[in-house]
């Protein structure tokens, strides 16, 4: 996958209905699709905290971030890079079980994080947490093993050292 | 914030549309424009013994309108008050363009009872979702004891920072229960609302260097300093610097257009020399205007060269179509107050040679050899009123031609719709200006094709005795697209001939209002006097040449250098940029 024009957004918000279309508005209207979202509760229980991710151009993306950031129920926004924040994913993945398979999963564990959650019936379900780059990474190669199911979370970061995120 | 005490002003239990409508009195609202309907009885029930005036519009449009001309020409937000489903639906069009043009309005709409909601009741819209992405903010109501937080929020959200409009939706069982709160003036929850700060020094002083050594100056005043209030201040600062002033549609009046360093109004249907400037300027400073694509045309090509300088109070407007090489969010009075000490006169005499020169071989004209003009009718509209009048106007050719033949002096005078180009908003707007602003003359300039939007509202103008004077300039077409297709599309005319015209006089005459009929250029400025000196809401019924054109035209998506000023005789290419 090609991340060179992929953005990850962060938006603390507070925690009022509606906050998600508004800001999932500002994106529809420039016809810019929103690759995931992930939706948390913060230390304070009044405000919730949304990562996004996109694809687009700068430009626009610039646009998008002063348009959620004003809107009234957003706290604040911005975008965030890997050197100044802690990125990760989650990802679930189900699998026929066989030979071939459970040696795959044995001999990528430690290098992809992964464990197995689940074994009935003849299915593996593979837990991989990591950057989104391993788990896209991940995601090519589980592929070639009768990959039935898949679902990840979604991109979630915070900052690094004392800056808020 | 200063902190006041609102008690209720009985021990008697209130409703929830009670503490609304007496939280809106002790904001000291005046009117509620609005239309009745089964989900808002609560509310226009509390409005019964009110200290607010209930206007009755004969259609919610009118009434979003009536609340924005009243918000225009006060500089107070407006309020709006209908039903639910379709009574809320028909204020879209309002709020589009409050929105567009940063007007602030608040707009109440009767909503279902909660438990019926997402269920299909009779009259149940989702008002809340349809207008999510034109509205400042939003409420739906589902706690009665809310109602004077959410409203004291709305307030100050519609008026403050950007203005613009919010909408409560408010269902009947909650405008219906008993308000058991505290406080009526509880304090407001909205952490994520800012209002940009007062200037910092050093941004003044970055944009106070670009000045140094410009030949070329030029200002460039748009709505944000008539919303600003900040047109004594643009004054200084055009004087100190020498420098000449253009104002956008809605700019008008944020400096004096009769001042010397006035070049009016510039873009598409802008005067030559105020496009000239805008081509040959080496530095150009934009005062709460959003670089419009009706003034930019090709962004490319805008102001090559010229040093670009952005005031606006809302962040998102910097680097959305032009990148300044220096901007400062916040409020423009405030903004121009401080950067006036730090600049220097500028030497600008040959620039203003320039320019006058360009005033004198190009200036705005028109011809009366084949008949009445619309321009010489609103020609004679501003000299019978000397331009002391408030005009509101429609959208369309005539909207172009009062911008260009009614100049305007004061901020609050000229209200037009201009970012959403609205036919319908020029007639309802006067009426909410008129309410307003009582004792001044308000003149709707209005086509034959928006007038017949909303002209129910002379029954409104009627029954509220408004000395309202509706100029209606008749061409009998939708005349600014019929010019475009004469222009740009071989004359082929599609969908644009207004055949079937009411008798307008007569019409006027059928609500009780006096009428004025002109047809020609011998008598118009004679009936137009009269007119505007009758006492009382008048039709002027100004049947001008069918078809006349709007010059100078930039064509959309072109840049101000590929100004047409007078009829071409060539065929011209089909125009790139948007409408």
């Amino acid at each position: 996958m090609n991340t060179s024009n992929t953005h990850t957004i962060s938006v603390l918000v507070a925690n009022k209905p509606g906050v998600l279309v508004r800001i999932a508005l500002v994106f529809a209207r420039r016809g810019y699709n929103i690759d995931s979202l992930v939706v948390s509760p913060t230390v304070n229980p009044k405000f919730s905290r949304m990562t996004i991710t996109a694809k687009g151009d700068p430009q626009t993306l610039e646009q998008i971030i002063k348009n959620v950031a004003k809107l009234v129920d957003v706290i604040h926004c911005g975008e965030h890079d890997m050197t100044c924040s802690i990125e990760k994913e989650l990802a679930l993945f189900k699998i026929k079980a066989s030979p071939a398979s459970k040696a795959f999963i044995k001999k990528h564990s430690s290098k992809y994080h992964i464990k197995i959650d689940d074994s009935s019936q003849n299915h593996l379900v593979i837990e991989q947490t990591g950057t989104t780059a391993e788990l896209d990474e991940f995601e090519v190669l589980i592929k070639k093993y009768n990959l039935v199911e898949m679902v990840r979370t979604g991109k979630v970061l915070i900052t690094k050292g004392k800056e808020s995120t | 914030m200063k902190k006041k005490m609102f008690k209720t002003a009985s021990k008697k239990p209130i409703n929830g549309a009670q503490a609304l409508i007496k939280c809106l009195e002790n904001f000291g609202v005046e009117y509620i424009f609005g239309l009745s309907g089964g989900a808002a009885i609560p509310i226009f029930d509390a409005l019964v013994g009110s200290k607010i005036k209930l206007i009755l519009v004969r259609h919610e449009q009118g009434a979003t309108h009536m609340a924005d001309g009243y918000a225009r020409a006060t500089g107070k937000p407006g309020v709006v008050l209908v039903t639910s489903g379709p009574g809320a639906t028909n204020t879209v069009t309002g709020i589009l363009t409050a929105l567009m043009d940063s007007i602030p309005i608040i707009v109440l709409c009767g909503q279902t009872i909660s438990p019926m909601l997402g269920k299909d009741a009779f009259q149940e819209a989702d008002i809340s979702g349809i207008t999510m992405p034109i509205v400042k903010h939003s409420y739906l109501i589902k706690d009665t004891n809310t109602i004077p937080r959410v409203i004291k929020e709305a307030w100050h959200i519609c008026q403050t920072g950007r203005p613009g409009p919010v909408l409560l939706d408010l269902p009947k069982d909650i405008t219906s229960a008993t308000f058991t709160g505290s406080s009526l003036d509880p304090e407001m929850d909205i952490p994520g609302y800012k209002v940009p700060p007062a200037p910092r020094k050093a941004e003044i002083l970055k944009m106070a260097k670009f000045f140094k050594g410009s030949k070329k100056p030029l200002l460039l005043v748009g709505h944000g300093a008539v919303i600003a209030k900040a047109s004594d201040a643009v004054k200084k600062l055009a004087e100190k610097l020498n420098a000449p002033v253009t104002n956008t549609l809605l700019g008008k009046g944020a400096f004096p257009e009769t001042h010397p360093l006035s070049l009016g109004m510039l873009g598409m249907h802008g005067t030559a020399y105020s496009n000239k400037a805008l081509t040959n300027c080496d530095l150009i400073l934009s005062i709460g205007s959003r670089w419009d694509d009706r003034i930019n045309g090709n962004n490319n090509e805008f102001c090559v060269g010229a040093k670009k300088l952005h005031i606006d109070i809302d962040f998102a407007e910097i680097n959305k179509i032009v990148k300044p090489d220096s901007w400062i969010v916040g409020d423009a009075k405030a903004i121009i107050k401080e950067l006036i000490k730090y600049i220097e006169p500028l030497d600008t005499k040959e620039w203003l040679a320039e320019l006058a020169y360009y005033r004198k071989e190009f200036p705005l004209k028109y011809s009366n050899d084949h008949g009445l003009t619309a321009q010489y009718a609103i020609d004679c509209c501003y000299k019978v009123t000397q331009g002391k009048a408030i005009v509101a106007t429609d959208v369309g050719q005539h909207q172009m031609w009062a911008a260009q033949f009614y100049l305007s002096d004061r901020g609050n005078d000229w209200l037009s719709s201009g970012g959403a180009g609205t036919m319908g908003f020029g007639f309802p707007a006067a009426i909410g200006a008129q309410f307003g602003r009582p004792g001044e003359l308000v003149i709707a300039i209005v086509g034959d094709g928006g007038f017949q939007m909303t002209l129910c509202e002379l029954a409104t103008a009627f029954i509220n005795k408004l000395p309202v004077k509706v100029l209606i300039i008749d061409n009998k077409y939708l005349g600014m697209v019929r010019q475009w297709q004469e222009l740009f599309f071989d004359n082929r005319l599609s969908g644009v001939d207004l055949e079937g015209n009411p008798n307008f006089a007569k019409l006027a005459e059928s609500y009780g209002i006096k009428a004025f009929h002109i047809h020609k250029t011998d008598h118009c400025y004679d009936i137009m006097k009269e007119a505007m000196a009758y006492n009382g809401p008048c039709v002027i019924h100004a049947e001008v040449i069918k078809e006349g054109n709007v010059f100078p035209m930039v064509p959309a998506g072109k840049s101000a250098h590929h100004m047409i000023i007078e009829a071409p005789t060539e065929k011209l290419e089909k125009p790139s940029g948007s409408t």
